[in-house]
């Protein structure tokens, strides 16, 4: 036990103290959380180019309609100037030009002209403009026309939005708000964790069996220890620097989810909220209401009625389970190969089920309780992701102890099985070594 | 006293015999060379000795002992194929092979330096693996072995990869642990290090022990009669007074003296030779030449193959 103990105590020091690993550890949150940073930055930013679009207007309707708006200028010219404009529009000082053809109101076209690449955003908020004038415009005609008093405001009224609010009874009866985003978010986030740690600390166990065979130390080491002693110390070492870093990744998360929070304090998300809802079309009240009850809260509620101890509970439970597994075969095939080479074409049949489960995570997350789903989160090579997958969604609980006992049992006998071949294979040099040759090793006395 | 004994050691491999029922032991605080050509089987007995493998049957004993997994700390193994962690710092790296040897932290950091000292490597303490030469990797590889003070020590050619001068470093090193009341077996194809070295030796070829014994007497055993006279004289009357039952090997003369390597084919003494050739010449030098290790080695092989 106390060499276990030193094996592991080494193996977590030994990557712990790389630099590699503290560079990793401490960049990715802030790498993550830059693009997602940038991303909103971007996407919330306003506007703030100064741009000047001139206005031909043939229709002489929108003078006036075109209030500057934010960085962005309206100025109104006459034809002469048009004409001109077209030829030479970089010199002019003008990010752009607005045709506005006489039959507007029955071809619905107009052109904006420039030379640049203009932003979607420009164009759409000049379509936004136009329609909405010439909607009103014609609605006025309507309303007038038909003589009913306070039509205008009954038409108003007319407007509806329906939310879907999605509940789900559960096995007591008893309803609960629940959402599908939510859930969904919930099962694909879990199952790229689960799939990204597994492969990447499985792997670790591979290599640093393979470092230990390829530099010839591993004979004066198992001289020394038992060889499940050594491959004991080595998945438990690695599986702490993956806790380690989780730790470091949740503790760094919540810092900066707090200075987040700092940042973007209750008025600017507001202010986005109402951006949004701006730009979605003002016309929709009903829309602007439901906005208005704090969507955060509304999240928070959703995620607090996901079965959060059930999740958590099983998420260590098929993250702990995966890896043992994985890392123990994948153990079992770094002693049993000599060279890079080799290892290649012996991982891809070991990991092959796990690349299989995160290549299908996206349909088993949309639809939980479809055959796929169900197949791939019982089978225990595939189920430490496919599972998580569903649970969010909740699911029947003999499915989940069925998925459970079959992935402990079969994780004992990887581990029996690797730990045999790890015996064999860490002695064994310039052997090809094959499906067959393994089974034979399987069958040696130690 | 016996210190290690293994007994009845029988091992199978797939399809191949790696050992076929060998029984050697070791005297307490003796040097004992375990020698065979290349896949005899030593290193298999040597793991099986580690508890690295396990005999398909017989038994081996420490101390008088069924040797269980816990009396591996009391043997050091320098194996054949050396090698360290290369990224790893060497001192760092001797304290963690020492600790799982089963000495505490403090232990082996004193030990280490006393032994770094006298290797004069000291200024490597903090040194990558990989930025050592060879020979500084050996070094260390040995003292790694030897550190936990074992009772037994086991080298599996010791002295490959190292150059005359440190190869000379270790003989001394070996000797001195022995004397420290340390047993060593090893194995080696290095036949003048084992005449200098080893007090027993055990032979293997085959997966089959064809030889074991004091070295001076297995050295006797193969001796084949030969000897080295110098002497002052007529040759023809030495050839006269040889008569057949001796055999001249070889006769070179000189101004001086003359040299006469000869040898008896049926039963006959060192005096007989003697009384023969006292009368006819004057004897300068007279020798009983006893086969090398490499000699005995040789023959004891090519006899045994030709079975």
């Amino acid at each position: 036990m106390s060499n276990t103990f030193l094996i592991l105590k080494q193996e977590y020091l030994k990557r712990v103290k790389k630099k590699s690993f503290i560079i990793l550890t401490v960049l990715m949150p802030f790498l993550i959380a830059g693009v997602y940073g940038l991303v909103i930055y971007f996407s919330v930013k306003d506007d703030t180019e100064e741009r000047t679009i001139a206005v031909y207007d043939e229709t002489s309707l929108f003078l006036g309609e075109f209030s500057d708006e934010g960085s962005t200028k309206y100025h109104f010219i006459p034809k002469e100037e048009y004409a001109g404009l077209k030829s030479n529009l970089k010199e002019s000082g003008y990010y752009g030009v607005l045709y506005i053809p006489a039959n507007i109101y029955t071809s619905n076209q107009a052109q904006l002209i420039s030379d640049k690449q203009l932003p979607m955003e420009l164009a759409e908020q000049l379509e936004r403009k136009l329609s909405r004038f010439i909607e009103n415009d014609k609605r006025q005609k309507v309303v007038e026309e038909s003589g009913i008093p306070d039509l205008e405001r009954k038409l108003a009224e007319t407007r509806t939005s329906v939310t879907l609010s999605t509940l789900k009874i559960s096995e007591t009866g008893e309803a609960k708000k629940s959402s599908s985003v939510v859930a969904f978010i919930a099962s694909y986030s879990m199952g790229l964790i689960i799939y990204f740690f597994v492969f990447m600390y499985g792997a670790m166990v591979m290599k640093s069996v393979m470092e230990e065979k390829k530099s010839r130390i591993i004979e004066v080491i198992i001289s020394s220890v038992k060889p499940s002693q050594l491959m004991a110390g080595k998945i438990i070492g690695t599986a702490l620097v993956g806790l380690t870093q989780v730790t470091i990744w949740v503790v760094l998360g919540g810092i900066g989810l707090v200075a987040v929070q700092g940042f973007f304090s209750p008025d600017t998300a507001q202010q986005m909220g109402q951006s949004l809802m701006e730009s979605q079309g003002a016309m929709n009240p009903a829309m602007t209401q439901a906005a208005q009850s704090n969507p955060v809260n509304e999240v928070m509620e959703m995620i607090g009625n996901l079965n959060i101890p059930l999740i958590l509970f099983s998420f260590v439970f098929y993250f702990l389970a995966g890896y043992l597994l994985y890392s123990s075969l994948l153990g079992a095939v770094g002693a049993a190969v000599d060279n890079d080479e080799d290892s290649q074409q012996m991982v891809f049949p070991v990991t092959f089920p796990l690349i299989l489960s995160i290549m299908l995570l996206f349909p088993i997350a949309k639809n939980p309780e479809g055959q796929l789903a169900f197949w791939t989160s019982i089978i225990p090579l595939t189920s430490p992701i496919a599972m998580m997958a569903r649970i969010p969604y909740g699911l029947p609980a003999w499915e989940l102890v069925l998925s459970m006992s079959l992935l402990v049992l079969t994780t004992i006998g990887a581990i029996y099985a690797a730990a045999k071949i790890y015996r064999v294979g860490l002695l064994m040099y310039g052997k090809k070594v094959n499906l067959k040759e393994l089974v034979k090793w399987l069958r040696y006395r130690s | 006293m016996e210190l290690f004994e293994a007994r009845n050691v029988e091992k199978v491999f797939a399809s191949t015999k790696a050992l076929t029922n060998v029984s050697i032991s070791v005297k307490e605080q003796s040097i004992f060379g375990l020698l065979g050509p290349n896949g005899a089987g030593k290193t298999t007995l040597i793991r099986i000795i580690n508890q690295i493998t396990a005999p398909d049957q017989g038994e081996i004993f420490l101390e008088g002992k069924k040797m269980t997994r816990a009396d591996i700390s009391k043997i050091g193994y320098l194996p054949e194929e050396r090698g360290l962690y290369k990224k790893m710092k060497i001192g760092e790296q001797a304290i963690y092979l020492a600790q799982l040897k089963g000495m505490s932290h403090g232990e082996a950091v004193r030990n280490l330096k006393m032994w770094f000292e006298k290797f004069d490597i000291m200024p490597w303490w903090n040194k990558k693996v990989e930025e050592l030469s060879k020979g500084m990797q050996q070094k260390v590889q040995f003292i790694t072995t030897v550190v936990h003070r074992p009772k037994l020590l086991i080298f599996d050619e010791p002295f490959s990869g190292f150059d005359p001068i440190n190869a000379n470093l270790l003989k001394a090193e070996i000797l001195n642990l022995r004397k420290d009341g340390a047993t060593i077996i090893f194995s080696t194809h290095n036949m003048g290090s084992v005449e200098e070295l080893c007090d027993n030796i055990a032979l293997i070829n085959k997966s089959v022990k064809i030889e074991d014994g004091p070295t001076d007497q297995i050295r006797e055993k193969y001796k084949a009669n030969l000897f080295d006279i110098r002497y002052r004289g007529s040759f023809e009357k030495v050839e006269k007074a040889l008569g057949p039952a001796y055999q001249v090997i070889k006769h070179t003369e000189s101004e001086k003296e003359n040299l006469l390597k000869v040898k008896y084919t049926n039963g006959s003494s060192h005096n007989q030779l003697l009384e023969t050739l006292l009368p006819v010449i004057e004897i300068r030098a007279f020798e009983e030449l006893i086969p090398s290790m490499n000699d005995v080695f040789i023959s004891a092989v090519e006899e045994a193959n030709k079975k």
